[in-house]
């Protein structure tokens, strides 16, 4: 089976590839990129091929998006690892590393080899679950490791229930490190978080909401660089918020420390001004920042300080949002629009197309150890073909995600995944 | 001028003309609560809901007698847990409501914002009488009336809200309000007690009870609620007496004149000294009570076309 796509820009940052071309895939694999691919195949007429006229279309390696929520085991009303990898390739996503907060928690053999399965019956999107570095998240002890990595974990964390203990995330990274598996810390000091609903600041005070200061994130992002730099590991921050944080990870890098760090797309597109109508959809975590931040969040995406753009793809059920801001669900669903709201960037002049493609599919997979993120011969048939020009309008009703729980409904976008492409196989066809 | 809102959400969403409207109605009600018989039939035949989700008699009642002194049929329904806790839905109980067909339902609620999510989902008319440490814009109506009443005005005046402007969903409705109508507000209270970019609402703010007060018109001393010592905010009610209680001594700084206001209950020598409290030359605490009654009537005859 052959498969070739002809006629588009093709942007692969792993070789520094952007150029025009037409690329072959076969029996699940990437074999040829070059110009003009289409002429000297029919001249040899090689067996049956499929092809894709893709003028005008941008092909690029496969999305990766580090920071997904399955919901399954546990909450499967919310999502399943199915209706998440359906979500994920209609975003444009061939792979997801999902979070170990599943009821029960990823936190042992049984369940990756469960969410694993499950995957692979979906037959979607690749799915590489990441394990918690706690047993049951619960901050005390460690998990196994090293079984769960021979389970097929890519990474570990504790996800929204941070290390709280510094000694225990101390000795998480170092075992994590010599094992090749990166830590992913969601930084939130709870105890200066507590109880909180929004960023603190003027539009808490106002709404009379709780505030969950920049600061509960920050003083962990330092912990975590100092606990790194100490022990010689690398850390990876989670969903990175603040100015404050931007600051620090820019710091610990130039000082040539093994940090890494993300952002989501609703960082540096929303500000907690938004809470003022108390939309439990806008009810996040970490919450959504100062125009300040936001500012600080696109200069560090701009200057290479945040890796990577994950989409912390959070979906819940009606019952958990129609409710009482302060008892509502955090959280986005965001596999379907976090690629249209990540493209805002290169319409505002603030990545180019290669700098999103980086952050949406090579770093993550560099970060995560993942051979993808690549279109160079030999590698998986992963490929995602996005239109940039065509203009949609984003509409719950029609997410493939169980989580219907987007506070960007009704909003008019500009480029999406017309046709995702997992293992040589098309998954997702939006033509 | 035809009033014209659906709901009272907040102070934050009135206009100056409104908040005129409103008083003006309240005052011109006030009569009726003096008369031997003190029931008019103005609203026979509309019937109200008071949905309470947290504990309240002066609200509470006040909304009820309001109601019943025009004729209104009046429902209380008090909810002791959240709805969380009791497991019905706020939408699901308000949808219920509204299958009952009543005119205005009044909401209090511990969480912040619950009032707008029945105002967006309901035909009803909401009032919100309290929503967790957001609003209270009776209680802030009926302050501006006592205030008026007492002191011909409020354009020009200085008031002063002293104590936990954290949690008080009091200063925050009164910051609009008054701030709307020309006064000139002051905060004072312990550091911990003031939320961040408060001053950003256009208000002086201070962490001594005696900076504030200075030729203070109006004292607005804010009730401390005591489960607050357990989370940390301030160390002792000894130590918060010593440095933010209003007595004798300190209120000489304010204007010789200066009327002092509580929305209640009290933690009396905590924030307030009994002797001023119960001093008449100062204290306009019942006054307000008084007042509450008027301007809930006012709003009820608003919101059910009254002045049409």
């Amino acid at each position: 089976m052959k498969l070739l796509l002809t006629g588009a820009r093709v942007i692969d940052p792993s070789q520094k590839m952007d150029a025009v071309a037409d690329v072959l895939l076969e029996n699940g694999k990437i074999t040829q990129i070059a110009p003009a691919l289409a002429k000297t195949l029919n001249s040899k007429s090689t067996g049956k091929v499929e092809t894709i006229d893709l003028s005008g279309m941008i092909v690029t390696p496969g999305l990766i998006d580090m920071h997904t929520h399955l919901r399954e085991p546990g909450f499967e009303y919310k999502e399943t690892i199915a209706s998440g990898a359906a979500a994920a390739v209609a975003g444009g996503f061939t792979s997801i590393a999902c979070m170990p907060n599943s009821s029960p928690v990823n936190d042992n053999r049984s369940i990756t080899e469960f969410i694993k399965r499950k995957a692979a019956e979906a037959a979607l999107a690749n799915v590489y679950p990441i394990g918690a570095i706690s047993k049951e998240s619960a901050g005390s002890q460690l998990t196994e490791f090293w079984d769960l990595k021979e389970a097929g974990i890519v990474a570990l964390s504790d996800d929204g229930k941070p290390v709280m203990d510094a000694a225990l995330m101390r000795r998480a990274l170092e075992y994590a490190f010599s094992l090749g598996l990166p830590v992913i810390s969601h930084c939130e000091d709870m105890n200066l978080s507590g109880g909180g609903l929004m960023n603190e600041g003027y539009y808490s005070t106002i709404l009379g909401l709780r505030g969950i200061p920049s600061i509960a994130e920050e003083t962990m992002v330092a912990r975590d660089i100092l606990i790194a730099e100490f022990t010689r590991t690398s850390v990876h921050i989670a969903h990175v918020s603040t100015a404050g944080s931007v600051r620090l990870i820019r710091e610990a890098k130039k000082r040539g420390l093994s940090v890494t760090a993300e952002t989501a797309p609703h960082y540096f597109t929303l500000t907690d001004e938004s809470l003022q109508s108390y939309d439990t959809n806008f009810k996040i975590n970490p919450p959504l920042r100062c125009p300040d931040d936001l500012a600080a969040i696109k200069e560090g995406l701009a200057d290479g300080t945040l890796d990577a753009i994950a989409c912390d793809h959070a979906p819940h059920g009606r019952t958990d949002k129609e409710v009482e801001f302060e008892y509502a669900a955090c959280g986005i669903s965001g596999l379907e629009t976090s690629l249209g709201f990540s493209m805002q960037l290169i319409h505002d002049g603030i990545l180019s197309w290669p700098e999103l493609i980086a952050k949406m599919s090579t770093n993550p997979a560099r970060i995560l150890g993942l051979s993808k993120g690549t279109l160079k011969a030999g590698t998986d048939g992963d490929i995602t073909v996005i239109d940039p020009q065509l203009k949609w309008t984003v509409d719950v009703k029609t997410f493939r995600s169980r989580g219907k729980n987007s506070p960007f409904h009704g909003r008019e976008m500009q480029g999406r995944a017309i046709l995702t492409i997992v293992g040589g196989d098309i998954k997702y066809d939006g033509r | 001028m035809k009033f014209e809102k659906k709901d009272i959400l907040g102070m934050k969403d009135l206009t100056v003309d409104e908040i005129n409207i409103i008083l003006e109605t309240a005052e011109s009600f006030l009569e009726i609560s003096t008369r031997e018989i003190k029931k008019v039939p103005t609203l026979r035949g509309k019937s109200v809901i008071n949905l309470f989700y947290e504990a309240s008699t002066r609200t509470r009642t006040s909304f009820e007698i309001a109601g019943k002194r025009l004729s209104a049929d009046t429902i209380n329904i008090s909810a002791s847990t959240s709805s969380v806790v009791k497991g019905e839905t706020l939408i699901d109980t308000a949808r219920n409501l509204e299958a009952m067909n009543p005119d205005v339902i009044v909401i209090r609620h511990s969480a912040a914002g619950a009032p707008h999510m029945l105002a967006r989902m309901l035909r009803q008319s909401i009032i919100n009488a309290g929503d967790g440490s957001h609003e209270h814009p009776t209680q802030a109506l009926l302050d501006m009336m006592t205030i008026k009443e007492k002191k011909g005005r409020l354009d020009g005046l200085k008031v002063a809200i002293v104590g936990d402007i954290m949690h008080s969903r009091v200063a925050r409705s009164n910051i609009y309000g008054l701030s709307k109508m020309g006064a000139n507000v002051v905060l004072a209270g312990p550091a911990t007690m003031l939320p961040r970019d408060i001053d950003k609402m256009g208000v002086a703010v201070y962490t001594n009870l005696e900076e504030a007060i200075v030729d203070a018109d109006v004292v607005m001393m804010l009730r401390i609620q005591l489960e607050r010592q357990n989370q940390s905010i301030f160390p002792s009610l000894r130590e918060y007496a010593q440095h933010y209680c209003l007595n004798r001594t300190n209120i000489q700084l304010a204007k010789k004149d200066v009327i002092v206001m509580h929305p209640g209950p009290m933690n009396r020598g905590v924030e307030i000294s009994p002797d001023i409290a119960d001093d008449p030359s100062y204290s306009v605490i019942l006054d307000q009570v008084n007042n509450g009654v008027a301007v809930r009537m006012a709003l009820l005859y608003l919101l059910t076309g009254g002045n049409e």
